[in-house]
């Protein structure tokens, strides 16, 4: 005797705890197996690139924060990286260190939020998480000696940054790169060889590094795939030509090498940091640029850095004028997200929410 | 007039009751003086879960603060010790929804039917000497029969919200449900021939050495198979907050909502209670006539602590990986149990038919080791099943290491 059973549509979103903001996706499934996928964004849509047509080229830094809220200094460095191409200037060496280490720091900060909440999605009711959260509020803290904020930085100008670190900045930061590696030991104890976490994660939704690369997937994602691929390595920018780092690379391409690359990342911009704090010399952090920036007209300029989430690029086009005629932003979760049809069909609903963390998906950057 | 309560009447072993029955029957007609102890006792019964629901809901919040390096809820009360009242005031003054479409009737029913099963379950536990409502001579199969009235209750609130998460909750809840009842049985079969009773009362007295040293097999299926029927982390898959919302009470709001938590919490207070009956030695321990109540109380809040620390620590399994637990991992270890428990009762008990101290001693230390070693051997065999290495290639750290070249 054979059961009759018929599929079932379900709207995931964009209301709904673990979508990472307002992602929708009509999912159908078949018993808890999916079936069928349509992913449907733009629900934060917020025009970003058109705004950027109507501000002068550091007003748009402020823009930038806005993007990927968890990483808003590399998305700075992203921007800043542009018009310095597009104005044919490099910042000063003290101002390329500084970027570089709080960078990295960002990096460390959006790395654990990414981790926590893909425990979180598989169900570990926020220990993890907050254990993230510890270390990530000392982060933010560092930010708000730099420039005043926490999340919304604009610490990055075309030209350098804006203000050198004060002098309790630095005691602080020895302060967190003594504490830090002990709280992140603590996490990693509890999650790298949890046996519930490795039975949820490992061979669950691997992506092959044929379509990942066929995809432009970029950043954690492409290296879990097995792909040896790093912007920091390839085309090194500001200071990363003179720090040591190694790119981690997974071999399963699954939902655990993913959140496996990540660990690893943390302790790798550790070690940029403290090479960063130990090369670092005095000298002007910014170039003396007039305030309102207007590039030769016809000139473009595509800027690009390893966000923490991948590729992040700025390409800016200039008519003379004060602001820049287009402004098109590259953005990682976006590209990324490409392949959620692939990841997600044929695994099952629990699956569903945990390879969608695992691909760590910013909206405020897949929207724009 | 004289009331006498007949020493068969299953109500006879609880000291209060008679207490009550006595000073009411010198004033009403012996029915109503039977009736009005038993509402009573009832009424201490009801109040005693769900306050017990609320001292829970209030320390799993701090607990998990602690354990998260949070604080937790402080503001209202010494210690915050005030906020479930506040949660309750908070819920009954929203909107009491019921979603269109819904089926109103079971909709509404559902609160009932969670909250009944629990407070019937009380009525069997011995909180210390001589307190036990009622001594039921089939106590234990009285309280599996009525823990399995919850599943219904979920299967109503999933299908008659209307919603689809709603729906997947309770599917999830009833597979998971039915086959830890199983595991859970079995585990229990081995506690009632240990005691030779199903009272739970007796089950008390026959602890010599508490049953969790005696079986601890039948221990940890027993508290595996209970997280399940509580939905608790590990196996919270009919709620699952981050999958399905929040599962088969997605549509609830208000005083229904209010009432399917206190449920849910009440149902740790009552497991917690049960497991330190069955297997902690209940209200036994040093000046137990008179401090029965006090080592019950602490037993049972080592047992609420126990679930609370998992609930912090682990990630949840998938639905598969769930049934898979049940059936290949618990139900082989509390079938071992089984047949390990029979043997040994049936070789080590008296002319009497009775287990002595030094019986229960030899029982420990066999089911000790069996148990180690049946966990181990089945512990690999679903692991390998699974298939994953525990350590990372460390070259894979190397940079240049990849499987395909980019150009």
């Amino acid at each position: 005797m054979t059961i009759r059973t018929e599929p079932m549509t379900v709207n995931v979103g964009p209301q709904h705890p673990s979508t990472h903001g307002v992602f929708r996706v009509r999912i159908t499934f078949d018993g808890e197996e999916i079936v069928e996928v349509e992913p449907v964004f733009g629900y934060l849509h917020r025009g970003t690139e058109k705004l950027a047509e109507e501000r002068n080229y550091v007003q748009i830094v402020t823009l930038t924060d806005r993007l990927d809220y968890t990483s808003s200094m590399i998305n700075n460095q992203a921007y800043c990286l542009a018009v310095e191409k597009l104005l044919g200037v490099e910042p000063p060496p003290r101002a390329k260190y500084l970027r570089t280490l709080t960078a990295e720091l960002q990096r460390i900060a959006s790395h654990l939020i990414a981790v926590g909440f893909f425990v979180q999605e598989l169900g570990a009711l926020g220990t993890p998480l907050m254990y993230g959260f510890r270390s990530r509020e000392r982060i933010l803290e560092l930010f708000e000696m730099l420039c005043g904020a926490r999340i919304t930085v604009s610490y990055m100008r075309p030209g350098g940054v804006f203000a050198d670190a004060p002098r309790e900045f630095w005691p602080a930061l020895d302060r967190f790169l003594s504490d830090f590696p002990g709280e992140f030991a603590e996490m990693e104890q509890l999650l790298l060889e949890n046996e519930i976490l490795m039975v949820r994660t490992r061979g669950v939704s691997p992506l092959p590094p044929e379509i990942a690369v066929n995809s432009s997937v970029s950043g954690p994602v492409l290296r879990a795939s097995g792909v040896n691929w790093d912007w920091r390595k390839q085309e090194p920018y500001d200071a990363y030509d003179a720090v040591e780092f190694d790119v981690p690379v997974g071999a399963n391409w699954d939902n655990y090498d993913r959140f496996w690359v990540r660990m690893q990342e943390v302790h790798q911009s550790l070690r940029i940091i403290n090479q960063c704090v130990a090369q670092i010399e005095p000298g002007p952090v910014r170039l003396d640029l007039p305030l309102v920036l207007r590039p030769a007209a016809g000139r473009e300029a595509y800027g690009r850095v390893e966000a923490s989430k991948g590729e992040l690029g700025f390409y800016l086009v200039s008519d003379g004028g004060i602001a820049p005629y287009r402004c098109k932003i590259r953005s990682p979760s976006l590209i990324n997200l490409t392949v959620i049809e692939h990841l997600l069909l044929g695994w099952k609903l629990a699956d569903m929410i945990v390879s969608l963390g695992s691909v760590d998906i910013n909206m405020g950057e897949v929207d724009r | 007039m004289n009331c006498q309560l007949a020493p068969d009447n299953i109500l006879y072993g609880n000291g209060l009751y008679r207490l009550l029955y006595d000073a009411a029957g010198t004033l009403l007609p012996c029915w109503l003086a039977y009736l009005a102890a038993g509402l009573v006792i009832i009424f201490i019964l009801v109040n005693g879960v769900l306050l017990g629901a609320a001292v829970i809901t209030w320390t799993e919040r701090r607990l998990l603060g602690r354990f998260q390096n949070r604080v937790g809820p402080n503001r209202w009360g010494p210690f915050g010790l005030l906020q479930p009242i506040a949660d309750l005031f908070k819920l009954l003054t929203k909107e009491d929804l019921t979603p269109a479409g819904a089926d109103r009737i079971v909709f509404a029913l559902v609160p009932i039917a969670m909250v009944a099963p629990l407070i019937l379950m009380t009525a069997v536990i011995p909180f210390a000497q001589n307190t036990a409502l009622a001594s039921l001579n089939v106590g234990v199969l009285y309280l599996l029969a009525i823990s399995s009235v919850t599943t219904i209750a979920i299967f109503m609130a999933g299908w008659s919200s209307n919603n689809r998460y709603a729906m997947f909750g309770a599917a999830r809840a009833v597979a998971v449900l039915i086959s830890y009842e199983v595991p859970v049985v079995l585990s229990l079969l081995g506690v009632v021939m240990v005691a030779g009773s199903m009272s739970l009362g007796q089950v008390v007295e026959a602890q010599a050495l508490p049953f969790l040293l005696v079986q601890p097999l039948a221990f940890f299926v027993f508290l595996a198979g209970m997280s399940a029927e509580l939905n608790r982390t590990p196996f919270d898959v009919a709620e699952a907050e981050s999958e399905i919302i929040a599962g088969y009470h997605t549509e609830y709001s208000g005083i229904k909502f209010a009432l399917i938590q206190a449920a849910e919490f009440g149902g740790v207070v009552v497991v917690s209670a049960i497991v330190a009956t069955l297997f902690l030695g209940g209200w036994s321990g040093p000046l137990s006539e008179y401090l029965g109540w006090l080592w019950f109380l602490l037993k049972t809040g080592v047992v609420v602590f126990l679930f609370i620390w998992i609930r912090a620590t682990y990630p949840r399994l998938r639905i598969d990986q769930i049934m898979a637990f049940s059936w290949k991992f618990l139900l082989p270890l509390s079938l071992i149990n089984l047949l390990a428990v029979s043997l040994e009762v049936f070789f080590l008990r008296g002319e009497t038919g009775q287990l002595t101290a030094t019986d229960l001693g030899i029982m420990t230390g066999i089911n000790l080791v069996l148990a180690v070693a049946a966990i181990a051997f089945f512990g690999n065999l679903i692991r390998r099943r699974v298939k994953f290495e525990t350590r990372r290639p460390a070259q894979n750290v190397v940079p240049g290491v990849s499987t395909i070249e980019v150009s």
